[in-house]
């Protein structure tokens, strides 16, 4: 096998004021024709940057400070710009992430494929449009000769990955760089696309370059994988033998944050030294602030029950024409007992983020009931009288850059519920109080003083869960709450939840689309699709002895780390 | 697609109905229309019997349907201080104006967009910096002191050009037109650089941030991995996208051409709608006043719904969702 | 990696610290056009507000004005009087005094309706963008209707009505705040769009959830979490139309609309001079004339920086 692209001590540095940052440092990568090199590592490893080198993209104030690149032995760093250019599309290219903007929406697919074609290759334009047919057929786009004179908007999020995928092989590029191709797809269309790469691949002889941040991707279609972290290559090899044997520390404890599918285990073991998680300082519960007034009174029944829960969305301008109805949720009930974690999973659009804003009176619900604590929630009409129930149930949210307010200080932040449901005596125990939060959930007393914008994505999670635990409430609602984490904070923050769970004896509602998370969060699951619950079971008799057609099909859907660690 | 251009045509005749709403209130509520027609002499009762007789005593909506029946027809009534009927002296004046802002809005676009577009694709050039530093200062420029400058350099100083004034015109039908004699195109081309310079200043820069915004997209950055000509980028790709919505701002800018006009046509006593209307306004004369309001309403709204027509033309997502 | 290096050190530096580290400090004492165009905005405000000490003559007091002085030319120029540094006027007022006093007006007109768009035009947004709805919908056409004239047509509009409306005495009295409202009138538009478009950004975002889960009444989630969220662009969008509250004030003043001569603005003051253009006295219009464009231009360039700094991915 020839060596196709070869990346020998690349450096690549961003230019500030504060001193030029080192984004990528000593990377060696080199690919062979036919062959699929994963490149893995979390946010702000300096993956994506990588591939921008390569190809000559990068954008000021980023620039390779070091190293060479070769492309089928001929060396293209530094090579002049027009120069480079020649070779993007023709001799390597690049697949985007996002398939809804990666095309120009004013032009139709034929254009965009001829132009680029003919750019590239001594073709007539008429040559070029037959080409651009076949291609079409090869990535699997059906019934090609009506739908090439189509826009990118009249195809579905998919086709348009698969229209992508075409405008980068079209001038027969022998290394493509995919910049986490699959991660803005929904599940069932991801392992699609990954088997379609791995065709052309192998049938048209190209080295590949995958960039993602997903295990399971590299699990499924890589041959080698290189593991960066922190603009370093910590360790590469054959995908195997890193997946199931890993060498360097980070790797595994990279591996062993990743959720297992297979098996529920207590705890992510190996995370804690990933990011430091600061000093979580516990708190005697039973002499603390947080710990008492916990007496609600005996409890007949579930804490939770959701009787035929419907929720109609109206859409459409107030002008135009089209308005129509959307049943989020159609008919949903379930019950949630103390002390358990209820755990929701479906797709996007399935109505599972509906229910919580639901529970928790964000929306109001167009039909059903929910009773909390034996009482009827729509049926309380008096603010305070439905604010002394609200308290008792908080949510943790999806986004953590936006679940924050971003001028308001930590400490103003977790203080406001206190202060509003004057939870406190004195302005001076409220900031004890806030000040014991924060290091409860590992954030430390001091930074009640900072803003939002100095924490990274987890931490800032753990202000949420600081904010949500500040009403001392019961019942906890978790609204995909690490699905915008790298995998190594997710294994952080849903330890964290674990162990408030077992302090606090709270009840939680945990909505994921993640079944592996799932798997290892929740007592009991329910199963949703288009607003329905389809099955509800014990969360191992669910994975293991699926009852419902829909829910074979997603865990069948559930990517598989082939090779991992027993 | 037929239901799109449908649904903004009611719109626009939704917005005219609003203007003349305002245009009415003003007829009728801004001082009494029956001391603004008779002398001083008239008794009482011949006032009654004025009122009558022009329906001012007939309720709101039956005198508003009068109103907008008249205005549909052109009529508008008497201007109070000219004692001529408002239609006669704005066709008179409509030429004036219509010519000026024509020319003016050419040279706009002509030479903002292809600024705009140079000062984008060059940002961090010496020279884009400059146009853009040029571009603030006409921003800061008002329009009469463009004016009053040009009448300073070119009319009193210099003596090239003639300083107010359309020159002679040459009468086509109703229409007189400036365009055929050399002093009607002398006297043209200060008036229209003055209204010219501040729409193409803001031209300009809403170009240049519209076509900005499109090179930070995916489908730029894809068409630059794909290593397509610049040309290809920036040209067929970049400009056309940014067209879209640059037209409506360019729509707009027309329009506001001719309300500009206003401030230029005071400036070198040009004999357009402008001076006619800033004139009406130091009398108090709102015949005038409402007729003007109604016709630069009626102008914004036909630009609009042009623009509304080539949006579906250009952008192939409102075909089909139109459909 | 810093950000949690910024967690175990973390001192509060205070206000004043926190606004020398920030970036827009740093842009600013980097961008030496946005700090001239600061430092002579301040002048000449300064300038303006004390003109009574400032001013070399007080124009507006008929005891000091003599006509035997009428029409001078600039110090500079033959025939220029040293104690008359731009020359006078037709009525012997010192053009260098009358500067400054209508410079007053014209900031004062510029600000006040400024302040009155601003907050109309947040008032307007926020209730909007919050409650959504036939609400947002009846704003937001009379919003487009609006926006569909230049505001310089509106303002005009206004004055006129208030014209008719008020007898021609009382007028002159009350012509400073009758421009205040035509302007305001016609700007509050832009406000209202910007926010309105912000809140609804800022109200599906979950911070807002979480206030309201917490239990906090709309208008507490509205005001205190909302509105300091979206104050970024309305500070840029006051700093734009503050230049072009000016520039308006001045265009009506020219066009004989705006305030009256016995308290002239800068643009009153153009528009006198104008009639002596022809017959060589171009002082008296040209020197008002530049001050009023270094004035706006000073205030653009503060507000083109601005809205840079605020916006890092235009950079």
């Amino acid at each position: 096998m020839s060596v196709l692209l070869d990346i020998d001590g690349l450096k690549v540095v961003f230019e500030s004021r504060h001193g030029d940052v080192t984004a990528a440092r000593n990377v060696c990568l080199s690919i062979a024709s036919g062959e699929i090199l994963g490149v893995v590592g979390e946010s702000g490893a300096g993956k994506s940057t990588i591939g921008n080198a390569a190809m000559g993209l990068l954008e000021r104030p980023g620039k390779v400070a070091g190293g060479t690149v070769t492309l089928e032995g001929e060396r293209i760093d530094g090579l002049p710009p027009e120069a480079m250019r020649r070779l993007r599309g023709a001799k390597i290219s690049m697949i985007f992430q996002d398939p809804l903007t990666s095309l120009d929406p004013l032009r139709t697919i034929a254009e965009q494929l001829v132009t680029t074609m003919t750019t590239h290759l001594p073709l007539s334009e008429r040559e070029a449009r037959k080409r651009a047919v076949a291609l079409m057929h090869e990535v699997g786009i059906p019934d090609p000769e009506a739908r090439i004179d189509d826009y990118p908007h009249q195809f579905s999020g998919g086709m348009r990955q698969r229209v992508v995928i075409a405008l980068a092989l079209c001038a027969e590029p022998n290394v493509i760089i995919a910049d986490e191709p699959t991660t803005a797809l929904d599940v069932s269309i991801q392992a699609q696309i990954l088997d379609l790469l791995r065709k052309l691949v192998r049938t048209k002889g190209a080295g590949m370059i995958i960039i993602t941040h997903d295990m399971g991707v590299i699990a499924e279609i890589a041959d080698r994988v290189a593991v960066m972290y922190r603009g370093e290559v910590v360790e590469a090899g054959p995908t195997r033998k890193i997946l199931g044997d890993p060498d360097h520390d980070y790797t595994k404890s990279l591996i062993s944050a990743v959720p297992r599918p297979d098996v529920k285990l207590d705890r992510f073991p190996l995370v804690e030294h990933i990011e430091s998680a600061g000093s979580r300082r516990s708190l005697d519960l039973k002499t603390h602030w947080l710990g008492q007034k916990r007496d609600y009174g005996a409890l007949d029944g579930p804490l939770l029950s959701v009787r035929d829960l419907e929720m109609t969305f109206r859409v459409g301008s107030m002008f135009g024409g089209g308005r129509r109805s959307v049943n989020a949720v159609d008919g949903v009930s379930f019950d949630i007992a103390a002390g358990e974690t209820f755990g929701l999973v479906g797709e996007s659009g399935s109505g599972k983020s509906t229910i919580a804003r639901l529970v928790t009176g964000i929306y109001q619900p167009t039909g059903g009931a929910i009773v909390f604590a034996g009482t009827d929630l729509a049926g309380i009409t008096r603010r305070r009288e439905l604010n002394r129930h609200r308290r008792q149930m908080q949510m943790i949210f999806q986004d953590p850059y936006s679940s924050v307010n971003p001028r308001k200080k930590v400490g103003a932040i977790v203080a406001e519920p206190i202060l509003f449901h004057k939870l406190a005596g004195s302005r001076a125990e409220v900031n004890r109080i806030v000040a014991d939060l924060l290091d409860h959930v590992g954030l430390g007393a001091k930074v009640a003083g900072k803003y939002p914008h100095e924490f990274s994505g987890g931490q800032r999670q753990r202000i949420s869960i600081a904010r949500a635990l500040a009403t001392r409430p019961r019942f906890l609602i978790c609204d995909e709450p690490t699905s915008a984490l790298d995998v190594s904070i997710q294994a952080q923050v849903l330890n964290l939840l674990k162990d408030l769970q077992a302090e606090l004896g709270l009840t939680m509602l945990f909505i994921s689309h993640d079944l592996p998370v799932i798997r290892q969060m929740c007592d009991r699951v329910a199963v949703m699709r288009r607003g329905r619950i389809e099955e509800i079971a014990p969360t191992e008799d669910l994975f293991e002895r699926p009852q419902n057609e829909y829910t074979r099909h997603l865990l069948k859907l559930m990517p598989k780390m082939t090779g991992a660690a027993a | 697609m037929i239901l799109f251009i449908a649904k903004r045509a009611a719109q626009a005749v939704l917005v005219m109905l609003v203007v003349a709403l305002i245009a009415f209130a003003l007829f009728r509520y801004v001082g009494d229309p029956i001391n603004n027609m008779v002398g001083q002499d008239t008794t009482f009762e011949q006032r009654q019997e004025l009122r009558q007789t022009l329906g001012l005593n007939d309720p709101f909506f039956v005198q508003f349907a009068r109103f907008v029946g008249h205005a549909v027809q052109g009529d508008f009534g008497q201007s109070y201080q000219l004692r001529q009927p408002v239609s006669e002296l704005i066709a008179q004046r409509f030429p004036a104006t219509f010519e000026l802002s024509m020319v003016s809005a050419l040279m706009a676009l002509v030479i903002g967009i292809p600024m705009g577009v140079y000062t984008a694709l060059n940002r961090k050039s010496i020279s884009s910096r400059l146009f853009m530093t040029l571009s603030l200062v006409g921003i800061s420029l008002p329009t009469f002191l463009i004016g009053i400058l040009l009448i300073l350099f070119f009319g009193v100083i210099l003596r090239w050009l003639p300083t107010f004034g359309r020159g002679e015109v040459v009468q086509i039908g109703w229409w007189s037109t400036g365009l055929l004699t050399k002093s009607g195109l002398e006297s043209l081309i200060m008036p229209a650089i003055t209204l010219a310079i501040f729409q193409m200043t803001l031209i300009v820069r809403l170009v240049r941030a519209e076509m900005l915004e499109v090179l930070r997209t995916d489908y730029v950055k894809f068409a630059r991995a794909r290593g397509l000509k610049p040309r290809t980028v920036n040209f067929t790709i970049a400009l056309k996208n940014t067209l879209v919505p640059v037209m409506t701002i360019i729509g707009l800018q027309v329009g506001s051409i001719i309300a500009f006009a206003i401030i230029t046509e005071s400036v070198f006593q040009w004999p357009g709608m402008g001076l006619l209307f800033i004139q009406a306004i130091h009398q108090v004369d709102i015949p005038i006043m409402a007729a003007y309001l109604m016709l630069i309403a009626l102008i914004f709204v036909i630009i609009n719904l042009i623009v509304d027509i080539l949006y579906v033309v250009v952008d192939p997502r409102l075909r089909v969702s139109g459909k | 990696m810093s950000e949690v290096e910024g967690v175990v050190e973390g001192e509060t530096i205070g206000v004043w610290g926190r606004m020398v580290q920030s970036d827009l400090w740093y842009s600013f004492t980097h961008s030496p056009l946005a700090m001239i165009s600061a430092l002579f905005a301040l002048v000449f405000i300064l300038a303006c507000l004390f003109a009574g000490f400032v001013a070399p003559h007080d124009p507006f007091n008929l005891a000091s004005v003599s006509l035997f002085d009428s029409l001078l030319p600039p110090a500079w120029q033959d025939g220029g009087n040293i104690s008359y540094l731009l020359g006078t006027d037709d009525q012997g007022r010192d053009v260098f005094s009358t500067i400054l006093y209508g410079g007053r007006i014209s900031l004062l007109v510029g600000f006040l309706s400024v302040a009155f768009a601003a907050v109309l035009g947040i008032a307007v947004g926020l209730v909007a963008g919050y409650a959504g709805g036939i609400t947002d919908a009846i704003f937001m056409r009379i919003a487009d209707i609006q926006l569909s004239f230049p505001a310089i047509l509106i303002a005009l509009l206004i004055d006129g009505v208030f014209r008719g409306l008020l007898p021609r005495g009382l007028h002159d009295e009350v012509a400073v705040y009758v421009l205040v409202l035509s302007i305001g009138l016609s700007f509050w538009v832009q406000y209202a769009r910007t926010v309105r478009s912000s809140v609804m950004i800022e109200r599906t975002k979950e911070y807002v959830q979480a206030g309201q889960v917490i239990g906090l009444p709309p208008g507490t989630i509205l005001f205190r979490h909302i509105l300091p969220n979206v104050l970024g662009p309305v500070l840029v969008i006051a700093t734009i139309q503050l230049a072009l509250a000016i520039i308006t004030e001045a265009t009506l003043s020219f066009l004989g609309v705006g305030v009256p001569p016995t308290q002239p603005s800068l643009g009153t003051l153009i528009r006198i001079g104008n009639d002596y253009l022809f017959s060589g006295e171009w002082w008296i219009t040209i020197f008002p004339g530049i001050a009023l464009v270094l004035l706006v231009l000073s205030i653009n360039l503060l507000g083109d920086w601005l809205r840079d700094a605020l916006n890092p991915k235009l950079r």
